[in-house]
């Protein structure tokens, strides 16, 4: 990089090397402990070369657009967990916040008869006043959120039972509801799609280099900045034309293709939420609160308000993983968002990268961590049917995941990164 | 008490500063002036009132009787958005920044530039990298660096660049070289000079002499929660400040020998 001296027209300052540069920064980060979503995007690699291999079905048209369906609920209760851990904090409580929220909206639609507007309003609601009573504890009485979520987790699952009764379930009937976590788009509007992210994310990035050169301050050399967007771009159209094939076991009786509805949804969240920590100025607060609590005070910041405001964000997305779980169940159960929807959703958000030290984490690693789970638990089945070695599997996994996270620490406090 | 010699009027002037905490009389009618330019030094003992005195500038703490002025008016500072919006930046000994952000990103924590709501990153970028350009800070390789990969020079001199981001005109700073080696407190107490050079007042809390003598205009001692004497630094030798810290007067400068009277 070269240093600038003031000159009236802005001289362009591209950090050097290129791709190569990029390349060996990257790697010096990776040695430095900043493993970012790396160990995540290899073991999804590795998982889907092993199941290949092992489980005949699990390579099939269908099985690969399942498997988006079936992570979904996790990725987002993990995109709300990573608000949450990005503070230091964790909840507990998130798998049955998806439950009880669900089943608000199952009663308010099946059993009321309202419309599926309402419900879903109903479900959000719902979590944003769970949100708020765990951010109040936390963030006003001080109570460890481990403690305050723990609680929750059986106060939760009880309020679950009692809003569905023993044994009972909700139907879900709802067209729309049931579209969102079964339904795919139709081809052309998948290339549609496909064309929105790619452009938009070549436009946004283009538009950012342009900003900072009119500026004078250092950019990314052009050649990485394309790298970037055609790697992207040719990544997603390989999903979009792989969807858009014909899936069906029998096409003739009942047509499968398209991009799974929820690809655009998660997008359209993702994008969001990515926006809101990195682009405003409540974003930047909740990094800081993450990383020196006391700092963040000192600066002026109101850390009781991010925090609740985080525990609202990440209950509100736990009520919609919710609505996902329900449209994907046809149902609401007492079980619905138990078992090991919470510990799978905290894993995906940690495997992606999202530290449980606090400070550190991106919204698409929950998608990244998500996906992996979804393979591990889409997978297995074709292998074993015992659950015993499921649940085995998938502690192993999160241990890894916090291996990997404290590791990783550990090489970046001595490295001083 | 002998006062410093000097053509300009302080910009902050203390006088008569009482503090209590319960039974206990920290500060007990403490005079102080701090003049725009020069660096003085707050010099005293553990327990001399330091920082229960600095706390209450900053505003932190509020004084129970005494007049505060800034800019020749008497103020009232009794919160530190006070103090902020008067001028006085405090960079504490612990820093207070965020191992996880970046340079800019620290600089302008919970003061973020904003267009609309988004963070208005090129400006942010663009100011800070000229400020810290102002200071003469060239060790930096990139503003855009994590804190957490920066060594305790270059954190300090981040802190200490924040606090002057703000057009402030007094920045206090609580033993900015304890934990520095001897290059890195080299260059923070340059850059400190700098800041007076730059027509800043700035206060100076230090345990080191070599520090208070080397940058140092002026050596304000605290002893027992009495101001001892201020007096400019070029007229103290080592061992008077060490005697003022640790006795409360030297030969005929400070406190007066509470035993017996000091015959002029």
């Amino acid at each position: 990089m070269t240093t600038s001296t003031a000159t009236p027209a802005p001289e362009v300052i591209e950090e050097g090397g290129g791709i190569g540069g990029a390349l060996r920064d990257y790697v010096a980060r990776l040695r430095g402990g900043d493993t970012g979503s790396l160990p995540a995007v290899l073991g999804f690699i590795v998982l889907v070369i092993f199941f290949s291999a092992t489980a005949e079905p699990f390579t099939s048209k269908l099985n690969w657009a399942n498997l988006l369906n079936q992570s979904a609920a996790y990725i987002f209760i993990a995109m709300g967990l990573v608000f949450v851990l990005l503070l230091g904090e964790i909840d507990l409580s998130a798998g049955y916040t998806a439950g009880t929220s669900a089943a608000m909206m199952g009663v308010v639609m099946t059993q009321k008869g309202f419309a599926w507007p309402i419900a879903v309003l109903a479900c959000l609601v719902t979590g944003a006043v769970i949100g708020l009573t765990i951010g109040i504890l936390v963030a006003r009485l001080g109570i460890p959120s481990f403690v305050v979520t723990l609680a929750y987790f059986l106060g939760l699952q009880g309020v679950l039972l009692l809003v569905i009764g023993e044994g009972g379930t909700i139907a879900i009937r709802d067209k729309t509801i049931l579209a969102i976590n079964n339904n795919n788009m139709s081809t052309w509007m998948g290339w549609v799609f496909f064309l929105v992210v790619a452009g938009g994310y070549a436009a946004v990035t283009f538009g950012q280099q342009a900003r900072r050169r009119a500026a004078g301050l250092p950019t990314a050399a052009t050649s990485v900045v394309l790298a970037k967007v055609g790697g992207l771009a040719l990544l997603l159209a390989i999903v979009t034309f792989f969807l858009n094939q014909e899936r069906s076991v029998n096409p003739v009786l009942n047509s499968l293709k398209g991009v799974p509805i929820i690809v655009p949804v998660t997008a359209l969240f993702v994008v969001g939420l990515t926006f809101v920590l990195t682009r405003t100025s409540f974003g930047r607060h909740v990094y800081a609160v993450g990383g020196n609590a006391e700092a963040a005070r000192r600066a002026g910041i109101n850390v009781g308000n991010i925090k609740i405001a985080c525990f609202v964000i990440g209950s509100v997305l736990a009520a919609i993983g919710g609505i996902l779980i329900a449209s994907r169940d046809n149902s609401v159960s007492p079980t619905s968002g138990g078992s090991s929807t919470l510990l799978l959703s905290v894993a995906a958000a940690v495997i992606g990268g999202t530290s449980l030290f606090g400070g550190k984490g991106r919204i698409i690693d929950a998608v990244i961590g998500g996906l992996v789970i979804g393979v591990i638990y889409n997978g297995l089945p074709f292998i074993t049917q015992q659950a015993g070695i499921q649940f085995v599997v998938t502690a192993g996994v999160l241990l890894l995941a916090a291996s990997v996270d404290a590791i990783a620490r550990r090489r970046a406090s001595a490295t001083g990164r | 008490m002998s006062t410093s010699t000097s053509s300009t009027t302080p910009l902050l002037s203390l006088r008569g500063i009482n503090k209590s905490f319960g039974a206990v009389h920290v500060l007990k009618g403490v005079d102080l002036d701090v003049w725009p330019g020069k660096v003085t030094a707050l010099v005293g003992d553990n327990g001399a009132g330091k920082s229960t005195l600095i706390k209450g500038i900053a505003g932190i703490y509020s004084f129970d009787s005494g007049s505060y002025s800034f800019e020749g008016q008497q103020v009232e500072v009794t919160n530190p958005k006070q103090a902020n919006a008067l001028g006085i930046e405090v960079v504490y000994q612990d820093l207070a920044l965020c191992d996880n952000l970046d340079v800019v990103q620290n600089l302008y924590l919970g003061r973020e530039a904003t267009s609309g709501v988004i963070l208005d990153e090129t400006t942010m970028e663009r100011k800070a990298t000229e400020t810290l350009k102002g200071l003469s800070v060239r060790t930096l390789k990139s503003v855009r660096m994590k804190v957490s990969s920066l060594s305790g020079g270059q954190r300090q001199t981040v802190a200490i660049a924040r606090a002057v981001l703000w057009n402030s005109k007094l920045v206090i700073l609580d033993e900015p070289t304890a934990a520095l080696g001897v290059a890195q407190t080299e260059q923070v107490l340059q850059l400190v000079r700098r800041l007076a050079d730059a027509g800043l007042a700035v206060i100076l809390i230090s345990h080191n002499m070599n520090d208070v003598i080397r940058v140092a205009d002026n050596v304000a001692a605290l002893y027992l929660g009495q101001m001892a004497a201020q007096v400019p630094s070029e007229s103290l030798s080592h061992g008077q400040i060490v005697e003022l810290i640790t006795a409360g007067r030297s030969g005929d400068l400070g406190l007066k020998a509470p035993d017996k009277e000091v015959v002029a």
